[in-house]
């Protein structure tokens, strides 16, 4: 009986502390949220988007050159990866299949997903900056773009491996060249999935700080220019909150309060969109 | 799986544009490599590979430098980071998958997701502005008073606590990788076969011992992947650390001096080089931190696909 009892409490103790690492894991999310929202509300004006900065260590002023700026650089960068990140997941999901090309391939793409971003950073800067002679947003928009295809080419790739195979082969029975069943059955029926992981490749890029650091630098001026520096939202907030001056910070965390309402937004509908789509998985 | 279909023109081509589009991956890797190894040349040939990686210099005014202190403060970062990391993201995963009650599972699955989304931006300046000043006033007098009268462990708490330091930085690090580790360990934990399960508690087993001794040996493998890549991730995390690391490049015994880490260095110098050497000995650092994460990512994948073909023949 005493060697129950000692199992029992053995049990209890480590059940507890499982359960203390939940909290504990929750507690950071609501500390860094809360604080984000707290001090983001606080600081948001219209002036922050109607406005551009003003000379550092005044009061007033916005954000309007980054948020344009951000919007622009991650969509180039959307335009480059998407579509080469969907092609090259088809040709994993359906030309390769099976094959040890799509394997390897599959794998070296996994490990791309987690690479550091600031040594794309570095390589973007080698290639696309220092042969331009200075820093520019489209640099910016190839660092991103890079960081997105292994993204959405291994949820494309993933997401066209659920079609079952027997839709292709109704199809083919039917007369219809290959494309075409990719095109017309297999993209249709992945169609849901494939946003979703374009969603994602986006939320994933939108935060990104490190490849933009110098790729397309900074700017503080009002600038659609993709051939000249350009400002962005993540940069700003870094030199922002790195700054000394307290109307700095508070435009620092509206900012962060925007980009991570914007990407928690993208996840969460994501998620939504998987659900209805394939149910509870 | 034989494809059986007519070779028209339309298929050849398409087969061609997504092959290369495919390709392109391959192409960044070995650009990558490429690009950042013709760019430190010029760092290689002065400094070598055995000096560089060993010499404790940083010294922009006599062009001398050499990545060691860099080195110093990833690798102490990290496993700071992992330290904490692990053991809470294991007990999340066996909380998510033996303990939740099942309308609980969903909302701290997608929590931690959500914790996993959030940009590293973000915790850099919440680090910042929030998690230093309460690191400077709080706890590490209290690790100073306590741990730090120990002998030989009180190395490691010497000094005055600014916040701006190694241990801050391994802390933010460590909140951003529990989420990758805690999901990878959840679904590792999700392979188990519920009969064998159901056998040893049948044969009188508690909850703790199932997960002691059939859970865990049964997703080791996988739990140990998620816990290699944490640890490629980690390696690379730059802004989270650069607000709360100083940019320091000495080797410090202590865990609440400032200090630098590859990524810091590379965030903070990069657009101030100076010279052509300078430059190169960043792209060399680039270089090192690319071959360092991409080969631990490497084991990582490695580990994780036996695990999934442990259970998928």
């Amino acid at each position: 009986m005493k060697r129950e009892r000692k199992r029992k409490i053995e049990s209890f103790i480590a059940l507890s502390l499982s359960t203390l690492a939940a909290l504990f894991g929750l507690f950071w999310l609501v500390f860094i949220l809360g604080d984000v929202l707290i001090e983001g509300i606080e600081a948001l004006s219209p002036a922050l988007f109607l406005n551009d900065p003003v000379p550092p260590g005044m009061a007033g002023g916005g954000l309007r050159n980054a948020f344009v700026g951000q919007l622009m650089i991650t969509f180039f960068a959307t335009l480059i990866g998407v579509p080469v990140g969907v092609l090259g997941g088809t040709f994993l999901a359906e030309y390769a299949r099976g094959r040890k090309v799509a394997r390897v391939i599959s794998v070296l793409s996994d490990i791309m997903v987690s690479v550091p971003s600031i040594v794309i950073g570095t390589f973007i800067y080698a290639i696309l900056v220092k042969p331009v002679g200075h820093f520019n947003g489209w640099a910016g928009s190839a660092a991103l773009a890079i960081i997105m295809i292994p993204v959405v080419l291994r949820t494309t790739e993933d997401m066209l491996s659920l079609v079952p195979w027997t839709l292709r082969e109704a199809a083919f029975a039917l007369g219809a060249p290959y494309y075409k069943v990719i095109i017309q059955v297999v993209y249709r029926g992945a169609a849901a999935g494939i946003l979703t992981g374009i969603l994602l490749s986006i939320a994933r890029v939108a935060g990104e700080t490190a490849p933009l650091l110098f790729t397309s630098f900074n700017n503080s001026y009002f600038s659609t220019n993709m051939n000249e520096p350009i400002a962005s939202l993540t940069v700003s907030i870094f030199q922002y909150a790195m700054g000394p001056y307290d109307s700095w910070h508070a435009q620092a965390w509206a900012a962060s309060l925007m980009i991570t309402v914007f990407i928690l937004m993208l996840t969460i509908l994501g998620r939504v969109i998987i659900r209805w789509r394939y149910g509870k998985r | 799986m034989p494809v059986l279909f007519k070779k028209n023109p339309i298929d050849v081509a398409f087969s061609i544009i997504t092959g290369l589009a495919s390709l392109s991956v391959l192409v960044f890797i070995i650009g990558i490599l490429y690009v950042l190894f013709t760019e430190s040349s010029p760092a290689i040939e002065k400094f070598g590979v055995m000096k560089f990686l060993t010499s404790t210099d940083w010294d922009p005014v006599r062009e001398s430098f050499g990545a060691a202190t860099s080195l110093y403060g990833t690798a102490v970062a990290t496993a700071i980071a992992l330290f904490i990391a692990i053991p809470v993201a294991i007990g999340i995963a066996v909380f998510i998958t033996e303990i939740s009650p099942d309308f609980l599972k969903s909302p701290i699955g997608i929590a931690i997701e959500l914790l996993a989304a959030i940009p590293s931006i973000i915790y850099g300046m919440w680090g910042l502005f929030v998690l230093v000043p309460i690191m400077a006033d709080y706890i590490e007098p209290a690790l100073q008073s306590t741990l730090g009268k120990i002998p030989l462990i009180g190395i490691l708490f010497e000094g005055t606590p600014m916040g701006i330091d190694l241990l801050t930085a391994g802390i933010i690090l460590s909140i951003m990788i529990i989420p990758f580790t805690a999901s990878i360990s959840r679904d590792a934990f999700n392979l188990t076969p519920e009969i064998v399960k159901e056998s040893a508690y049948a044969l009188g087993a508690t909850k703790w011992e199932v997960v002691k001794n059939v859970v865990i040996p049964y997703s080791k493998l996988g739990v140990f992947g998620g816990i290699v890549l944490s640890l490629g991730r980690a390696l690379g995390e730059t802004m989270a650390v650069a607000f709360v690391l100083g940019n320091n490049h000495q080797i410090t015994t202590s865990l609440l001096d400032a200090a630098a880490t590859i990524t810091v260095t590379l965030a903070n110098e990069f657009t101030e080089a100076d010279s052509d050497i300078y430059l190169a000995s960043l792209f060399y650092l680039a270089l090192i931190l690319f071959v360092m994460s991409f080969i631990t990512l490497a084991i990582a994948k490695f580990f994780l696909l036996r695990a999934e073909r442990r259970f998928t023949r």
